[in-house]
């Protein structure tokens, strides 16, 4: 479904060593791909290059056989990728509603827009009407984020962290989501280093030092070898 | 009513609306006024000395609008308008006004919009004014506003301002006085482009204990045009006060944003608060990766910010 050819990144007149190096992987249709890897491994930046936030500076990346590398973000988007910020954005003037709308590609009904809040665990009546500000916690706002990506109906989806600033929520729900995508047919690439997460995966993919440390199923001596519960860190 | 195509898009832009609307209103086009109605509640005369009305809104009323649209459609036409409002107490009412220029001649055209406000004790008053000009004319559209706002004990004031597009040159001049437990709030909202100018200028006395005021302007300044933003809020008593100022660049645009506070009085709670830049690279993205072209996204987001 999706392909990476020999993948590599690096900042131009950076002094840093590639970001990335020649990154092989392939991504089968309705596969659960998990890559994890220690901060400063090159992960979001490898889920910015397939989204086209960022261009590769060597390599090609192919999508259902199309060659999608030197295509702009809305491109990518059009074609069917989505992308959850790790970090979600906040906008003056733009209500949960309208983005809702604008991730739909349409006006959307506001049941519809409450149907995609429910499944975050949000109620419409407190959250449609309201502007994404500052005003929002961390946890809900990454909620909201998730909300606009289940309004798309993208058929890969790229989750960059998002079990980062859940709150009260509970992971259990979070879990869940993966799960009915999973079960709707979705390709889902997920940059995560919860064990919970990991365990959902199909295929595992570690990255270190811009570079495949391994790839295949999750086995007791990869969770070992985080040290904690929490996952691979 | 008679109008042109030009002064029926006016007042569909400032009024929402070209026809004669239900309750009191004034209809003013090229200086003179084409329509007139006062109710049993509003009544709205002229003024006698100069240009302007005396509207005057019984105690009590509530529930009723006044609609003051005013379309200067000639070129060259220079005009300072003083309508005075007259609020009795315990009224709750919506007052709509708004100017538009379209201008195809070589001569500016200048509308001065002179509106003074005296609200009686709890009564409650929205205030929609809109501003816009068109025209392939040279001549500039030029409008000038200043509102006057006498507040009186526990009345409330909510002033909706906005110069929708179009407008070569304005100074917005907003003052007021807050009387005990009074509450002005203004939302204000700009947009200046090409190499218009806009200078938006408010000074609020809170007089009264516990008056309350929040001002909050949106801005988005587009090409080489410039603005000015500078709000005093001054606290003579126990009071809070809070001023906002956010501002869009864009291109070779500048906006300069003065906010002050003078507390006279250490139980007098004031704050300002200012913030301009370019829209965030962040924003464009996450919209882009929702399908968005570039320019599709910055449009959404100059539109919802100005809403």
């Amino acid at each position: 479904m999706l392909e990476l050819q020999k993948i590599s990144y690096q900042i131009k007149g950076g002094s840093r060593e590639k970001i990335l190096d020649h990154i092989s992987l392939k991504f089968k249709a309705g596969e659960f791909v998990a890559i994890t890897g220690p901060n400063g491994s090159g992960k979001s930046t490898l889920a910015n290059l397939i989204m086209g936030i960022k261009t590769p500076t060597e390599g090609q990346i192919l999508l259902e056989k199309e060659d999608i590398t030197n295509l702009n973000i809305t491109k990518r988007a059009r074609l069917g990728i989505a992308y959850s910020f790790q970090q979600p954005v906040i906008f003056k003037g733009i209500r949960v509603y309208d983005l809702l709308c604008i991730a739909s590609g349409e006006l959307i009904s506001p049941e519809t827009a409450a149907k995609h809040l429910k499944a975050v665990g949000l109620k419409a009546e407190d959250y449609l009407s309201r502007e994404i500000n500052d005003k929002f916690s961390g946890g809900e706002l990454k909620r909201i984020e998730i909300a606009s990506i289940l309004a798309r109906d993208a058929k890969l989806i790229i989750f960059d962290e998002p079990e980062a600033g859940i709150d009260l929520w509970s992971f259990d729900n979070l879990v869940k989501i993966f799960q009915g995508l999973k079960k709707a047919g979705k390709t889902i690439i997920v940059i995560s280093h919860q064990e919970k997460l990991l365990k959902l995966a199909d295929k595992i993919v570690v990255l270190e030092n811009g570079k495949i440390k391994y790839q295949g199923v999750l086995t007791k001596t990869l969770l070992n070898l985080t040290g904690d519960e929490n996952g691979i860190n | 009513m008679e109008l042109t195509d030009e002064e029926k898009q006016i007042f569909c832009e400032v009024a929402g609306t070209f026809e004669i609307p239900a309750g009191a209103y004034n209809f003013r086009v090229n200086g003179k006024s084409i329509g007139r109605n006062s109710t049993n509640n509003i009544d709205v005369k002229p003024k006698k000395d100069k240009s302007g009305l005396d509207i005057y809104i019984k105690a009590g009323t509530k529930n009723e609008q006044v609609h003051i649209p005013v379309a200067i459609s000639a070129t060259g036409l220079k005009e300072a308008v003083y309508n005075d409002f007259h609020i009795g107490d315990n009224a709750d009412v919506v007052i709509i006004a708004g100017c538009g220029i379209y201008n195809c001649g070589p001569s500016d055209s200048v509308h001065d919009g002179i509106h003074r406000f005296y609200v009686g004790k709890n009564s409650k008053v929205k205030y929609i004014e809109k501003h816009y000009g068109f025209g392939p004319g040279k001549g500039g559209k030029i409008l000038n506003p200043t509102t006057e706002v006498n507040l009186g004990k526990n009345s409330i004031a909510t002033l909706e301002l906005e110069q929708i597009k179009g407008v070569d040159s304005t100074i917005r001049k907003t003052t007021a006085v807050l009387e005990n437990y009074a509450k002005l709030f203004v939302k204000e909202r700009l947009m200046t482009h090409g190499r218009q100018t806009a200078e938006s200028i408010y000074e609020v006395e809170l007089n009264g204990t516990d008056s309350t005021t929040d001002i909050v302007s949106r801005s988005i300044a587009q090409d080489y045009s410039k603005q000015t933003f500078k709000a005093t809020i001054i606290g003579n008593n126990k009071c809070r006060g809070h001023s906002e100022c956010d501002a869009i660049l864009m291109d070779q645009a500048e906006v300069h944003a003065i906010p002050a506070l003078d507390a006279k009085t250490k139980d007098a709670e004031l704050i300002h608060e200012a913030a301009i830049g370019k829209i965030a690279s962040t924003q464009l993205t996450k919209l882009m990766t929702l399908g968005l072209t570039r320019a599709e996204a910055e449009s959404r987001i100059i539109n919802g910010f100005l809403k």
